[in-house]
């Protein structure tokens, strides 16, 4: 009881402290310190918000599913080859090292030879999505499963278990949270794959909205896109959350004191 | 020979650290036998050979007569930790080794759960692990036990991590128990009243290298209750095992 009102208040005084910052600019813009094609008033960029949602709309739709679709991939695609790569450490000696040198490769900076190879569709920005995805989610999962107790796969293998039934018994469920890790950090950088494959070449997408308003100097929509790709990161983030917690419910289960022998 | 288990001359090291130097151990049909001995002498590796999840150096492990050492399958093994998994309930966990059979888990359910009772875990099926005191912990992973074989049984300090009183009252219940049980069990401890109380007969272990420092056949006629523990009989075997250990 008493952390939670703590914890509400910290996030209370958190909260408090942005307002006034939101306020301080509100003022400045305002009163004409700062020019509002540099830094329009916070109450413009909402109003510009609303009234451009409609045309946003489409823009915003195309983005979630360019990043839905690679995120999905990446899943299925890091789940794949962690799980092959733990089951077969010959495949894991040679693929390994290849997957975290590949990693010094910033991936944004290939974006425009995708377009190149792939053009203007949504195929460049999906492959962009799944290779800022792909890694952490297999790596993470890859570590998971290597660090499974070797005991509980000791006590599945005393009672005659086979390979599928350790990793579905034991392996896969342990590893649970090593995955979460690993989706959580790919949710946070997927929108901004997909945002960044756009802006390099593209006919739709929030990127290309937001590359359209920078253009014309409607520095109000430029932040519109700003606030739409955080809140669609958000989202993902905590959609993740929830499936984490609604699969792992042993962990946020309370030990019960008084349990009598 | 009729033996349900016999490990014959079993020797195992771990690269340059001599663990077993030479066992022999053997446990009839319906017996109860305690190993008894040091820390880290080798009591739980040889459990793991018995188990076939190591191969000794040199040396056998008989099955009902049957060569089966470095195989695994063959008996119930529950390790020194419980090792319930903390993402299934505890019926689920005991439903494990029925799993592993080939059960469809709602037969399973059905089958561990008219155990519930005997073992004192009604009502407590849909709980995780984490959320039971180590009694009741232990007792779940030692139905999983029982549940994957019942003819014989390997267990490894159950009672270790337990509180004194919790302990006594587990020798207790699982004593009453294994009066309805045809089974043969093999059991690890390092309590000296433990091991008698349970036992039909004890292997007293040495410091590692492991070599078997003396047998003792118990006496003390069944059934056996809480008074055993301060009859004349208990105490004369409790001192000549306590100065076998005192002259290490
Ligand atoms: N896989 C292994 N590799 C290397 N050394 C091992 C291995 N397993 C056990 N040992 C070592 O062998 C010795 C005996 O271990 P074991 O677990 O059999 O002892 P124990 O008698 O069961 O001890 P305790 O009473 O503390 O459980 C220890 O020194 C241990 O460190
Ligand atoms: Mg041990």
């Amino acid at each position: 009881m008493m952390k939670k009102t703590k914890k509400f208040l910290n996030n209370l005084y958190s909260l408090l402290f942005f307002l006034i910052l939101v306020a301080i600019w509100e003022i400045f813009s305002r009163t004409g310190t700062v020019p509002n094609y540099i830094l329009p008033a916070p109450t413009m960029i909402i109003y510009s918000l609303f009234t451009n949602f409609n045309f946003m709309g489409r823009h915003i739709l195309i983005t979630i599913y360019e990043t839905l679709t690679g995120f999905i991939i990446s899943v299925l695609l890091g789940i794949i080859i962690a799980v092959i790569m733990d089951g077969l450490p010959f495949v894991k000696k040679v693929i390994y090292p290849l997957l975290i040198t590949s990693q010094t490769i910033p991936i944004i900076t290939l974006a425009p030879l995708f377009i190149i190879w792939f053009g203007y569709g949504y195929l460049p920005k999906i492959i962009i999505v799944i290779l800022i995805c792909f890694f952490p989610i297999s790596v993470s999962l890859l570590q998971g499963l290597g660090s499974v107790d070797i005991e509980l796969i000791n006590l599945l293998k005393s009672m005659g278990a086979g390979r599928y039934q350790i990793y579905k018994i034991v392996k896969l469920p342990a590893s649970l949270p090593s995955l979460f890790s690993g989706l959580k950090i790919a949710a946070t950088y997927s929108i901004m794959g997909a945002t960044v494959g756009e802006w390099v070449g593209g006919k739709d997408g929030i990127g290309v909205y937001m590359l359209r308003a920078k253009y014309s100097f409607a520095t109000d929509k430029v932040f519109g896109a700003i606030i739409i790709i955080t809140v669609l990161s958000i989202c993902l983030l905590k959609l993740i959350e929830f499936i984490e917690k609604k699969s792992m419910p042993w962990v946020f289960y309370e030990k019960i004191e008084t349990m009598g022998e | 020979m009729s033996n349900k288990v016999d490990a014959l001359k079993i020797k195992k090291s771990f690269g340059s650290l001599d663990t077993i130097r030479d066992v022999t151990v053997s446990l009839e049909k319906n017996k109860f036998v305690s190993i008894l001995g040091p820390s880290g002498c080798g009591k739980s590796t040889l459990f793991d050979i018995i188990s076939g999840l190591e191969k000794p150096d040199s040396g056998d492990i008989l099955i009902n007569d049957i060569n089966y050492t470095g195989k695994t399958g063959k008996v119930s093994y529950m390790h020194q930790k419980d090792l319930l998994l903390p993402w299934k309930t505890i019926l689920d966990n005991t439903c494990i080794p029925l799993q592993i059979k080939g059960l469809k888990i709602t037969q399973a359910r059905d089958k561990a759960n008219t155990y519930f009772n005997l073992f004192g875990l009604s009502g407590f099926e849909n709980y995780y692990p984490n959320q039971l005191s180590g009694g009741m912990r232990q007792r779940a992973a030692l139905l999983r036990t029982y549940l994957f074989s019942d003819d014989i049984m390997l267990l490894d300090e159950p009672f270790g991590g337990l509180d004194a009183i919790t302990r006594r009252s587990m020798q207790l219940w699982l004593l009453k128990l294994l009066e309805n049980f045809k089974s043969s069990i093999l059991f690890i401890t390092h309590s000296v009243d433990e091991a008698i109380f349970l036992s039909d007969s004890i292997y007293l272990f040495s410091k590692r290298p492991a070599f078997i420092k003396a047998t003792f056949d118990i006496d003390i006629p069944r059934p056996r209750d809480y008074k055993t523990f301060t009859s004349a009989r208990f105490n004369e075997i409790k001192e000549k095992i306590i100065n076998l250990l005192q002259s290490e």
